[in-house]
């Protein structure tokens, strides 16, 4: 226990001098060794973190290709109808009834769907974050004001909602849609956050950082975050795919407005024109399914991957280091005791 | 306050608050929904007074009233349980609703107590295994399922199930011929019907809920109360049910009540594809058929159900977790 009091004693004196004895490029190098390099080597050792990141640049690859119009463009009678998949290379994944390639119908939605998806999972991740650790963290009025706040709005169910606006609102905006999709999303994540940060308030560290006149700010930052990182990180996922399955699923009832067949809609045009009923046209309903169940996938398991960056029991199991780190521990605990 | 009586005081007031923003959404909102009745029947060249005076039959609310009357008039018709009537389908929109209620309370509650009890079970077994081939290939799985919309399992079942080899019904809630009543086989004609949409939305929820388990359990078993239970030498079955499997379900219990939001406004998609004539069928069926009486009733109704339930929900949470009833948080 001395020796552990000790050294934290140290590292406190110095810390503020040798931040300015530490020339800016050494600290921007150490700060890249801690927060990039680092997590980037754990991430990439992780086969998860690989396939996933190669899934996701795939519709990366495809949202560039319609950026820069290198595919051409959906349109009706461009090829002959029904077209199975790899039929010819010349429309890979097959045409509908109308003859429009499926593989163009798909490269021409996958901006608008990446940057829904996008505003999506940072809208609903956000608020919830800020709003969870405040109301968690600060307690008392602040907790009771936001908690009845959040309660409100968890009370609405989130897809009855996002119809009834879209009826009256008409979203078609990418970024727009998304925030509607998510409009309610952030309080039920706030809520799960909040009683996290509940228990982590109450473990002995924050308790000795408050005791040491660290500002609210910092604790939540410094302390409250980091523990609830992987917890926030699956979650940004998981808003991310509700979105998705919103959006399709919306789609595909006819509630959402349109301009272009998205992937949603072509899962509509899919089902309800013959896609169900016979396999001739199986494909055209299979096209957009690939499309959605693939991008999900990739999300997931990058984040399924990123779990062992931020978990730093995951961490230190993994990458040999936990010898030395479990020694430490070990005399503590003992000292406590 | 007693922390059970403060909850269920909150009740009357959510309701209220969600009352309120139905009523927001009818009448504030640019192009809301009786404004664009009201521009489509004067564009039809029904006189102004009797477009009112139809509007005023649909949904209580005056258009000529001040806000504030029509407000007021909107939140007496919610309490006296007048919802308006159903343009499309010329009926009281309670009655409707109150057919519709019973299907969606029974998809949601037994596919989720379905999803939560599996995905747990396979969840911790993961977790005990961590490493496994088991645990490789049920991650793997529970990804995949996960990366599937449950709408998508909706669609492929009845493909198959339903429309190919004609094992189940692709439409309605009981067989026409079936008298309702505490009959067997009245029993087994809704269980006959409700079999696809149920296991649809249980395999759809099942992915996330057995992760969610793995990933607490792995973080519980790495704490030190679970370390000092194993060097008292308690048995490994008390470390895994007491130590384990109750600290990794509580911030699952939280998340259970999110998931009954998200599960009641699923059932929206669900419903349609198998017309299973609960609400979220006759809402979509109402925003097609532009019946906005019937389309704010049943919003208003999936919404205080959710409230109910959360409720409930959370009671029982104070019964679990003794910390959540002790009282407020002190404020730091």
């Amino acid at each position: 226990m001395a020796t552990e009091a000790d050294s934290t004693d140290d590292i406190d004196w110095r810390s503020e001098a040798s931040a300015v004895e530490m020339s800016r490029r050494e600290r921007l190098r150490e700060f890249g060794r801690r927060w990039v390099y680092e997590p980037a080597v754990i991430a990439w050792a992780d086969m998860r973190t690989r396939i996933g990141l190669l899934i996701l640049s795939v519709y990366g690859l495809m949202a560039l290709v319609e950026v820069f119009g290198l595919w051409r463009n959906p349109g009706t009678n461009q090829a002959d109808p029904l077209l199975k998949p790899f039929e010819t290379m010349q429309f890979p994944l097959g045409t509908t009834r109308s003859g429009v390639d499926l593989l163009a119908l798909i490269i021409d939605s996958t901006p608008f769907m990446l940057l829904m998806v996008l505003a999506g999972g940072v809208w609903a991740t956000g608020i919830a974050v800020l709003v969870g650790t405040i109301s968690g963290y600060k307690g008392g009025t602040v907790d009771n004001a936001i908690t009845s706040i959040s309660d409100f709005f968890m009370a609405i169910p989130g897809l009855p909602l996002v119809i009834v606006l879209a009826v009256a609102l008409k979203p078609e905006n990418p970024i727009f849609l998304g925030v509607i999709l998510t409009i309610n999303y952030w309080a039920g994540l706030g809520r799960s956050i909040r009683s996290q940060v509940l228990s982590i308030r109450e473990s002995s560290y924050i308790e000795a950082a408050r005791t040491m006149g660290t500002s609210t700010p910092r604790i939540i930052l410094k302390d409250v975050l980091p523990n609830i990182m992987p917890y926030v990180m699956v979650n940004f996922v998981l808003a991310a795919r509700y979105t998705i399955f919103a959006a399709v699923g919306l789609y595909f009832l006819g509630v959402l407005p349109y301009t272009g067949q998205n992937w949603g809609v072509t899962l509509n045009y899919g089902y309800e024109k013959g896609g169900l009923l016979t396999m001739e046209a199986f494909h055209w309903l299979l096209v957009p399914i690939v499309a959605i169940v693939g991008l999900t996938f990739g999300l997931i398991l990058v984040s399924q991957g990123l779990d062992r960056v931020f978990n730093p029991q995951v961490r230190t199991r993994l990458t040999g280091e936990s010898e030395s780190i479990e020694e430490e521990n070990e005399t503590t605990t003992t000292g406590m005791m | 306050m007693n922390y059970y009586l403060r909850r269920t005081l909150r009740i009357p007031l959510t309701v209220f608050a969600v009352a309120t923003l139905s009523f927001g959404l009818i009448r504030l909102l640019p192009g809301g929904p009786f404004t664009q009745l009201r521009v489509q029947l004067l564009r039809q060249g029904v006189p102004a007074e009797q477009v009112d005076a139809r509007i005023q039959a649909l949904q209580n609310i005056r258009p000529d009233a001040p806000l504030w009357q029509q407000y007021l008039d909107y939140l007496v018709g919610v309490v006296q349980l007048d919802l308006g009537e159903s343009i499309s389908y010329g009926t009281p929109v309670l009655e409707i609703i109150a057919r519709a209620l019973p299907w969606t309370v029974l998809l949601v509650v037994v596919s989720t107590v379905l999803m939560f009890v599996i995905g747990v079970l396979i969840g911790a077994v993961q977790a005990y295994w961590e490493g496994s081939i088991f645990d490789t290939v049920f991650s793997g799985g529970s990804i995949f399922l996960m990366a599937v919309p449950y709408y998508i399992f909706a669609v492929v079942g009845l493909f198959f199930l339903g429309y190919q080899l004609r094992l189940f019904p692709t439409g309605n809630a009981v067989a026409r011929t079936v008298e309702a009543g505490f009959t067997l086989q009245y029993f087994t004609s809704v269980l006959h019907h409700a079999a696809l949409p149920i296991i649809a939305f249980t395999i759809g929820g099942i992915g996330s809920t057995a992760l969610n388990m793995r990933s607490n359990s792995i973080q519980v078993l790495g704490r030190e109360y679970v370390e000092v239970a194993r060097l008292r030498g308690l048995s490994d079955g008390r470390i895994a049910t007491r130590y384990v499997a109750q600290n990794a379900i509580l911030p699952m219990y939280t998340g259970l009540l999110l998931l009954l939001g998200f599960r009641l406004g699923g059932t929206v998609v669900l419903e349609e594809i198998f017309s299973y004539p609960g609400l979220g069928y006759y809402l979509i069926n109402a925003v097609n058929a532009n019946d906005y009486p019937l389309m704010m009733g049943c919003f208003l109704v999936i919404t205080v159900t959710l409230v109910v339930a959360v409720c409930i929900a959370d009671l029982t949470y104070g019964l679990i977790d003794p910390r959540i009833s002790a009282g407020d948080t002190d404020g730091y």
